[in-house]
């Protein structure tokens, strides 16, 4: 499976969430707060505290830890409130 | 009309829907997850071996969230990739309704908690066990209470080193005597878990927490200290620590917004049931944590006799005496891993206490009284979570009830766009 991470195609497994794929990447933060602009990633790891979400294909707050990948998604960081593109 | 709709794949749910079914009733079981099995069960995402095959008479709805549950157990459902768009709308009325939805973990608040490299101890347990990776590569783990365990062993599992295991409280067992003999069958799963931490030298700390972690954009090091027996700071012990995560748990928080909104009544915080796991709507029965929080075995006893309750069948003797000694055992566990009130000493007036509002102590402590007012002039617990993980936090804090923020009329997110198109009917 190919997906898209901000920008830069990668391989994903089938049953791999996007937090599951950030974090074995090495990443820990891929969203700023609204108010604080502070970075956030995953919290509580099972769809509870909304720390981690991410833009996919365009819509904006999707759990991460949640969100199951599909071929071709396209993943980015979210900053901020953001408006659906 | 559905039969018997059960809400929870998890152990509560898994057994009240297979008890249900073996009498004679058709259940519809219902998850969020893509996988059933819940907290203890989670099945690892990357492995397509089902561990809990589906027993004749039940149809399982995955990905599928509860987000809204109206009296009369109408069912609102929303099918498909989590946070959609584009999800399938449903409803769905039971004839008989099973509220399985489990717990999640509470964290007390403390000065750097919201840095990225801080998870809750169940997170770091779901992302090793569903996803094969480790939060960190070295890892502390720190909070109360016996799962803290587990969750060393499966961040050890993952491949990650565990700097420590520090334990809160100083669990005195010898105060209990009876708990302990009806939890005497736990004792082989608590043994593997100490092995595991002695063949991989981690040292497991009393008395000792985590009071501060820090780092520029994310974790680099914490700051851990000896405690006291309520949980103040013994001035002097305080030890910097590198680490690159840590996982805290001070318990768990009932999921009660399903059960709230269905009418049923709380005491101390929990739904509250009868021994068939009645809850005081009819028709509407509760097992699990929801109804107390006793690990994945007391989860299922539960949930066996809430799918025969709830199926019309009778409950054998024998099995309500099962849920009655693993209660007891569960009283006192929790009895021996109290949450210090020193905790609060640990703040300071910068510190969030509403991660996804940001509300610092101070504007809390500004505030005013009642959770009303509380939440209108400082935010709190109004964010995207719902206070879901601030609410026992800020309840304890300003000495409202613990479950003063447990009516959430919309359960889980949902777009507007769902609810707008009509031919997703
Ligand atoms: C993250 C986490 C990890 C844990 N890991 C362990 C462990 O490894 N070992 C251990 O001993 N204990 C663990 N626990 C403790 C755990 O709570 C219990 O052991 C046990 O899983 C409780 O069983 P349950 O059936 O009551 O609920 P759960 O197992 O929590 O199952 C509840 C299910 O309900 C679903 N659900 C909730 N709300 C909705 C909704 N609105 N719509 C649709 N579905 C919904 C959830 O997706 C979940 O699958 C963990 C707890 C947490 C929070
Ligand atoms: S980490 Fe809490 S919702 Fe995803």
């Amino acid at each position: 499976m190919r997906v898209e991470l901000d920008g830069e195609w990668v391989t994903a497994v089938p049953g791999q969430t996007v937090a599951g794929l950030l974090l074995a990447r090495g990443r820990v933060s891929w969203r700023t707060t609204r108010a604080g602009g502070a970075p956030r990633g995953v919290f509580c790891g099972i769809g509870v505290c909304h720390d981690c979400l991410v833009v996919v294909n365009g819509v904006p707050d999707v759990r991460a830890c949640q969100r199951l990948l599909a071929d071709g998604d396209r993943v980015r960081c979210q900053d901020g409130a953001e408006l659906p593109s | 009309m559905s039969s018997v709709v059960v809400v929870g794949a998890g152990p509560a749910g898994l057994a009240a829907a297979a008890a249900a079914a073996r009498a004679g009733r058709d259940v519809l079981l219902i998850d969020a997850e893509s996988r059933r099995g819940g907290q203890y069960h989670r099945q690892d995402l990357l492995d397509t071996t089902e561990r809990f095959p589906l027993p004749p008479g039940v149809e399982h709805l995955a990905e599928t969230v509860v987000w809204a549950v109206e009296p009369g157990r109408r069912l609102h459902l929303l099918t498909g990739p989590a946070d959609g768009p584009g999800r399938r709308r449903r409803t769905v009325d039971a004839a008989a309704l099973v509220i399985a939805p489990g717990a999640h973990d509470r964290v007390l608040p403390f000065p750097g908690w919201t840095l990225p490299g801080v998870y809750t101890a169940g997170a770091a347990q779901a992302m090793a066990k569903g996803q094969r990776v480790a939060v960190g590569r070295r890892v502390l783990v720190a909070g109360t209470g016996p799962f803290l365990l587990p969750v060393a062993r499966a961040v050890l599992g993952a491949g990650a080193e565990v700097a420590a295991v520090l334990e809160a409280n100083r669990p005195r067992w010898h105060t209990e005597p009876r708990g302990l003999a009806a939890g005497l069958a736990k004792a082989p799963e608590l043994l593997g878990y100490l092995r595991t931490l002695a063949k991989h030298r981690v040292p497991y700390r009393t008395r000792t927490a985590v009071i501060a972690a820090h780092g520029a954009d994310r974790l680099e090091s914490v700051t851990t200290a000896r405690l006291d027996e309520r949980w103040r700071v013994r001035p002097g012990t305080e030890r910097e620590l590198e680490v690159d995560a840590l996982c805290v748990g001070h318990g768990f928080t009932p999921r009660l917004e399903l059960a709230v909104a269905a009418g049923c009544a709380l005491s101390g915080g929990f739904v509250s049931v009868d021994p068939a796991q009645r809850t005081s709507v009819p028709g509407v029965y509760a097992a699990g944590e929801v109804t107390g929080i006793g690990g994945a075995d007391l989860a299922a006893a539960e949930g066996a006799v809430a799918g025969l309750a709830a199926a019309g069948a009778p409950v054998p003797p024998r099995l309500l005496r099962r849920v009655r000694s693993l209660r007891r055992f569960a009283a006192a566990l929790d009895r021996v891993h109290p949450v210090g009130d020193g905790w609060r000493e640990w703040l300071t007036d910068d510190t969030l206490i509403c991660r996804c509002e940001e509300v610092p102590y101070r504007a809390l402590r500004a505030a005013a009284p009642g959770a009303r007012a509380l939440r209108l002039t400082s935010r709190a617990g109004l964010g995207l979570c719902q206070g879901r993980t601030c609410g026992a936090a800020v309840a304890d804090l300003c000495g409202l009830p613990g479950d003063a923020f447990a009516r959430r009329p919309i359960a889980a997110p949902v777009r507007l766009g769902e609810l707008i198109d009509e031919e997703n009917e």
